[in-house]
């Protein structure tokens, strides 16, 4: 029994830093329609510049906020200056929904290339101050770590922020409605391009902290962020991809799932184990456990 | 306060949408656009709202141009324009429908007056404040659309079709709305409508259009009283 419940707090430890990842996806497909394979990208850059403030500052707890501003800068740059003025040139053309989705692809490629060129393709060390070995209550050490109750918390916190921003102001409020409905947004006064920019740059905020806590429980090189993308994917598709709630959950779900996974099955399973997940969500539910049925009303 | 239409033309791809239009509407006018589907009326609202280019001619809103300005721009120019279709956004409640109305503005104290009197107007709407706009009937979503509108506190409402698809008790709400609210606020309306009839009854004058062309305006009576016109474009 005790055992069960490590494997849960394990679980929604990997779990928040997959709901980071997922919200940062579901943010970018909410309000653009693009499936934003350039999140690794731009959360590894982020990362390694929080790693290049750590090295600096010597002080983890200050390298991550600077990770989460850059993350959020690198998207809303991504956003204005590349996916902007290519969803204009590419408008009404037959390449008009895969073209912003392709170019992800290539700036993901040229990230990991300058990121590759600048720090160099071997692995580094971004660690965090507190401990991964577990918490030991009486006689006995449980799984669960301080890094991944700091991981928790820190996520958490950034949720309630993003939440209460969504639900209780202006701006979430013009970020909802400019993606439900671009066009009477603009008709209320909504300067939806301006919008959409804020909307990436939230979505690079989450997935630059999912990047910088993940982090510390592994190395950091170009490419190191991919399996998080694919987690991030996953249980986004979970979540229903339109809901911000249904992300959080599908990390969380997607993070214990994977760790009795790991407890019971193996290690070897886990990756394959992903897709298989996915692909029976899909098949079962593919609006996801939150999406809606059917298509939306006009 | 005028608004001025001069040989405006719109192209919709290859079709030229408004042909060589020109109107005039004096300050506190309720006109309304009359024509058959595909006349253009829609084309109309949508390029003086700014959601769409313009290819030649001008138009002109309180002595400045707003050919070229983008729709979020036009709404603080005095312009707010409800689309059709009962323009609400279903994923939202009526209360944060209503609130987008006033998101651009900075008087809170106006806003809080402008929603109340927009629910004394509509009580249905204060009654479901905390409902998702898709649980609202059709009559409703469009009282939701024109009460969004009037927390903007346009000077020049534009109304495409807002009876469509309504019952005529529905229909005849609505209307008197939207009377009663322009002669409060004394705003300048243009009403584009199939249903001839009742926006001529509310109306102070018709323009009727057909394929994106001026065919005649008058005074609502002249319209209804023109055996001509009333078989060939008003329907009746």
């Amino acid at each position: 029994m005790a055992t069960f419940f490590n494997t849960i707090l394990v679980g929604i430890s990997s779990g928040s830093i997959y709901a980071l990842m997922s919200l940062s996806l579901v943010l970018v497909w909410r309000s653009t329609r693009v499936v934003n394979f350039a999140a690794a990208g731009q959360a590894v850059l982020s990362t390694y510049l929080g790693y290049e403030a750590m090295s600096r500052l010597h002080n983890y707890w200050l390298s991550l906020p600077i990770a989460v501003i850059a993350g959020a800068l690198i998207s809303a740059l991504v956003e204005s200056c590349v996916m902007r003025p290519l969803a204009k040139r590419s408008k009404g053309t037959a390449v008009e929904s895969i073209a912003p989705v392709i170019a992800t692809l290539g700036i993901l490629g040229l990230i990991r290339g300058v990121v590759g060129l600048i720090w160099g393709n071997t692995f580094l060390q971004y660690t965090s101050p507190l401990s991964s070995k577990g918490f030991t209550i009486g006689h006995t050490t449980i799984p669960f770590s301080p890094l991944n109750a700091a991981i928790v918390i820190g996520a958490a916190i950034v949720l309630a922020i993003f939440a209460a921003i969504f639900r209780f102001t202006r701006l979430g409020l013009a970020l909802r409605a400019a993606s439900f409905q671009p066009e009477i947004s603009r008709l209320s006064g909504i300067r939806v391009d301006r919008i959409r920019t804020i909307g990436w740059a939230f979505a690079g905020a989450a997935g630059a902290l999912a990047g910088a806590l993940v982090t510390p429980t592994a190395y950091l090189s170009p490419n190191s962020l991919d399996l998080l993308l694919v987690s991030g994917f996953v249980a986004a598709v979970i979540g229903g991809l339109e809901s911000l709630i249904g992300a959080v959950v599908g990390g969380l779900v997607l993070g214990v799932g994977f760790a009795f996974i790991l407890q019971y099955i193996g290690t070897q399973v886990t990756f394959s184990a992903a897709f298989i997940i996915l692909i029976i969500v899909l098949f079962i539910r593919p609006q996801g456990i939150f999406g809606r049925g059917g298509s939306r009303e006009a | 306060m005028t608004l001025i239409v001069d040989h405006l033309h719109v192209q919709h791809g290859a079709i030229t949408a408004i042909k060589d239009l020109s109107f005039t509407i004096e300050p506190g006018e309720l006109v309304t656009i009359i024509g058959s589907n595909g006349a253009g009326k829609t084309t109309l609202l949508r390029a003086l709202s700014g959601l769409i280019p313009t290819a030649s001619g001008s138009a002109s809103w309180k002595g400045q141009s707003i050919l070229g300005r983008r729709a979020e721009d036009l709404v603080r120019h005095g312009i707010v324009h409800v689309s059709e279709g009962k323009a609400v956004i279903p994923e939202l409640t009526v209360a944060e429908n209503l609130e987008l109305g006033g998101i651009w503005r900075k008087d809170k104290a106006d806003i809080a007056l402008a929603t109340s009197e927009v629910l004394e107007l509509f009580p249905r709407l204060g009654e479901r404040m905390k409902q998702g706009a898709d649980t609202l009937s059709g009559g409703e979503r469009q009282m939701l659309a024109i009460g969004r509108a009037m927390i903007a506190r346009p000077e020049l409402l534009l109304l495409d079709e807002p009876s469509l698809g309504l019952a005529p008790l529905i229909i005849e709400q609505i209307f008197s709305a939207v009377d009663s609210l322009r002669a409060r606020h004394g705003l300048t309306v243009v009403l584009v409508e199939q249903n001839a009839i009742s926006a001529l009854g509310i109306a102070d004058r018709g323009i009727i259009i057909n394929l994106g062309k001026f065919v005649t305006s008058g005074t609502s009576a002249s319209l209804l009283s023109d055996p001509t016109l009333r078989a060939a474009y008003l329907g009746f």
